[in-house]
């Protein structure tokens, strides 16, 4: 648990500016999966123009347009409460423009290359055409067992470096880009996957917390997501 | 049917083959036919919708919520001065526009719905007297694209319509942006309070200020800032530019009606309806296209009303009556767009304590948004059955596009 509160803290980054692809809903799945567990959560919005505390326990960043992508890259690497949470151990969890700001650089459709934040070792550039559709990535095993089921939306396509990892291979759509989907290095993680992704995926969400819970969690019967799941996956051939 | 007027002959033709394809739909249950007869005769005339419009006036509503319905209160009120067509099915992609021109080829006055995506294709084509631009938030992301995008579209369109009257929506930043690039703005404050697609300025990126103080006001260091308003809706009442305020009093339901009442209205002024005429007309509406109204089903008075986005929903939770149970019927099919992401950002939290059920084709997506929200929900696919599982009484039912387009051709069946 962390020391300097009883309740864990979540910082939603920027749901004005990334908030476009309804990720937000990963803050309120994580902090609800801690709840129903008995374990206090808040989540805690950091809106433009509010300060980054540097002391929460978790950070979420969602997707966001082009415009929007720059203009929070912009903001946080002036006010980078985050990267210092990150260096302390914190986690960050990062979404479709979350997973590119995360990276070194990423260059928007326009052509023009913004600096990210460089807490992934990963860099975007734009692709020849959008990939829009339903996602399968088989998980690698260090990281769970169930692969994850998304919906992906995005022109970018993302290089991983040697500093961090994919988080697995594409069986179904495009993710990065090179058959690899997603990037994680320590505790910081990101994915090109909406849905929300950690609704669709407990396994992911559950891992998550585990690193800022410090063990790994009891698990958690929601017939409603396992249903989910089946139907997600079932429809994987399906556009 | 004979197609009598000075229209070209490959016009003339097309039209009556469209007809033709049409009946041909109805016929076999396909569909009402305003799709299939528009598709016919574009393929046959590409030139159809400027030969179908030309001598007439036109006037074009778009924008991402609101299109049926304010489409609707323009049409009664300019129905006052001459007899009016319109696509009333909300069949707003060009082929539905054209079905809805060629339906009735001798009214002086054209109303017409068009998608926000095909404004520019439609516009070019008609020379619209007035385009009414409503509002512009996410919706369908993964079918229309980013809204941003959809933008910069309709600045350029309106732009390249120098004679064109724009009525538009100032509260709005991306719709003040579009219609910016317009000759002969209208401006209308409806109040609006979505602002979560706006926070980067559509001209530069930069962060738009909204002044806390005032929330009406916003500005961008660009140069882009709220226009002053012409007209302005405040509670009830309208006021425009030569009239004292005009209290609406709509049979409609909630403040998103009087929103698309204040444009319809600012937009029969520019055409020359007096207003308190133009609002009794518009007052007389009970009912949009299936929405609103209650109509008997199994024992059940049900109110059907449509929510296809975050903004659409911020509307419609507070139309919800309390006490009453509610049914949400959520699809995904390609007209609603695939990724439901968006069924987060939606306060369903403020349906706790209420008896809801998650049904249509993806009722588990929003079964599992509902569980997270703390409400108390069941899931059962058919929207219907769902509704007959209810105790007999009234019943909300909230669906989205194809959902809605679905239960309301049932319940018609039904009754």
């Amino acid at each position: 648990m962390p020391a300097d509160s009883s309740a864990v803290r979540i910082g939603l980054i920027l749901p004005d500016v990334l908030g476009t692809y309804g990720d937000s809903g990963n803050a309120t799945v994580l902090s609800k999966r801690l709840e129903w567990r008995g374990i206090r959560a808040t989540v805690l919005p950091i809106r433009l123009g509010d300060p980054t505390p540097s002391t929460l326990d978790l950070y979420v960043l969602g997707g966001g347009e082009d415009d929007a992508q720059a203009l929070a890259a912009d903001y946080l690497r002036k006010d980078p409460g985050m990267q210092r949470g990150a260096e302390r151990g914190a986690v960050v969890v990062g979404v479709c423009a979350g997973l590119q700001v995360l990276g070194h650089t990423f260059t928007t459709s326009d052509g023009v290359s913004h600096a990210g934040l460089g807490l992934l070792d990963m860099a975007t550039k734009p692709g020849t055409r959008r990939s829009v559709g339903e996602v399968v990535v088989q998980l690698d095993p260090r990281f769970g067992t169930q692969p994850l089921t998304g919906f992906e939306n995005h022109l970018g396509v993302s290089t991983v470096g040697l500093d961090s990892v994919p988080l697995g291979k594409v069986v179904r759509g495009t993710g990065n880009g090179d058959q690899t989907e997603g990037a994680m290095r320590g505790h910081v993680l990101a994915t090109y996957l909406h849905g929300p992704v950690l609704a669709r995926n407990p396994e992911l969400a559950d891992l998550v917390l585990g690193w800022v819970i410090g063990h790994p969690l009891p698990p958690l019967e929601l017939p409603e997501v396992e249903l989910l799941r089946q139907e997600r996956l079932a429809r994987r051939r399906a556009r | 049917m004979q197609v009598t007027s000075d229209l070209p002959l490959r016009t003339r033709f097309a039209i009556a083959a469209a007809r033709t394809a049409a009946a041909v739909s109805r016929a076999t249950g396909r569909g009402s036919g305003g799709m299939i007869g528009g598709r016919v005769a574009l393929k046959l005339d590409p030139h159809a919708l400027r030969e179908l419009t030309r001598g007439r006036i036109v006037v074009l509503v778009t924008g991402t919520n609101g299109k049926t319905t304010t489409t609707l209160m323009l049409r009664r009120a300019v129905e006052t001065l001459a007899p009016v067509t319109s696509n009333g099915d909300g069949a707003n992609m060009p082929d539905g526009v054209l079905s809805a021109l060629a339906a009735n080829i001798e009214a002086p006055f054209a109303v017409l719905e068009v998608d926000e995506t095909y404004l520019p294709f439609v516009a070019a084509q008609v020379n619209p007297a007035a385009i009414v631009l409503l509002n512009l938030s996410r919706d369908q992301l993964d079918r229309v694209g980013e809204v941003r995008k959809t933008e910069r579209e309709l600045r350029g369109a309106i732009a390249r319509l120098p004679d064109t009257t724009i009525v538009a929506n100032c509260d709005d930043v991306l719709v003040a942006s579009a219609a910016g690039a317009g000759n002969h703005p209208v401006w209308v404050s409806t109040g609006q309070t979505w602002h979560d697609d706006s926070v980067a300025c559509p001209r530069c990126g930069r962060a738009v200020r909204h002044r806390p103080q005032d929330r009406m006001q916003w500005d961008c260091l660009c140069g882009l800032a709220r226009p002053k308003p012409d007209w302005v809706l405040n509670d009830d009442y309208l006021s425009g530019p030569d009239n004292l305020p005009e209290r609406l009093d709509l049979n409609l339901p909630g403040r998103v009606n009087a929103t698309n009442a204040a444009l319809a209205l600012a937009a029969a002024a520019s055409i020359g309806v007096p207003l308190s005429q133009a609002v009794r007309r518009v007052r007389s509406i009970t009912a949009v296209a299936g929405r609103y109204q209650r109509v008997p089903y199994d024992g059940r008075a049900v109110r059907v009303l449509l929510a296809k986005n975050p903004a659409g929903w911020c509307e419609t939770l507070p139309l919800l009556e309390p006490g009453q149970p509610v049914v949400i019927a959520v699809n995904g099919r390609e007209a609603d767009g695939r990724d439901l992401s968006w069924l987060w950002d939606v306060p369903f939290e403020r349906l706790r304590g209420r008896r809801v059920i998650a049904t249509g084709e993806r009722a588990t997506d929003l079964a599992v948004r509902l569980r997270y929200a703390e409400v108390d929900s069941t899931a059962q696919p058919d929207p219907l059955e769902a509704v007959a599982s209810l105790a007999e009484g009234p019943v909300e039912l909230v669906a989205n596009y194809t959902a809605f387009r679905d239960v309301n051709a049932r319940l018609g069946d039904a009754s």
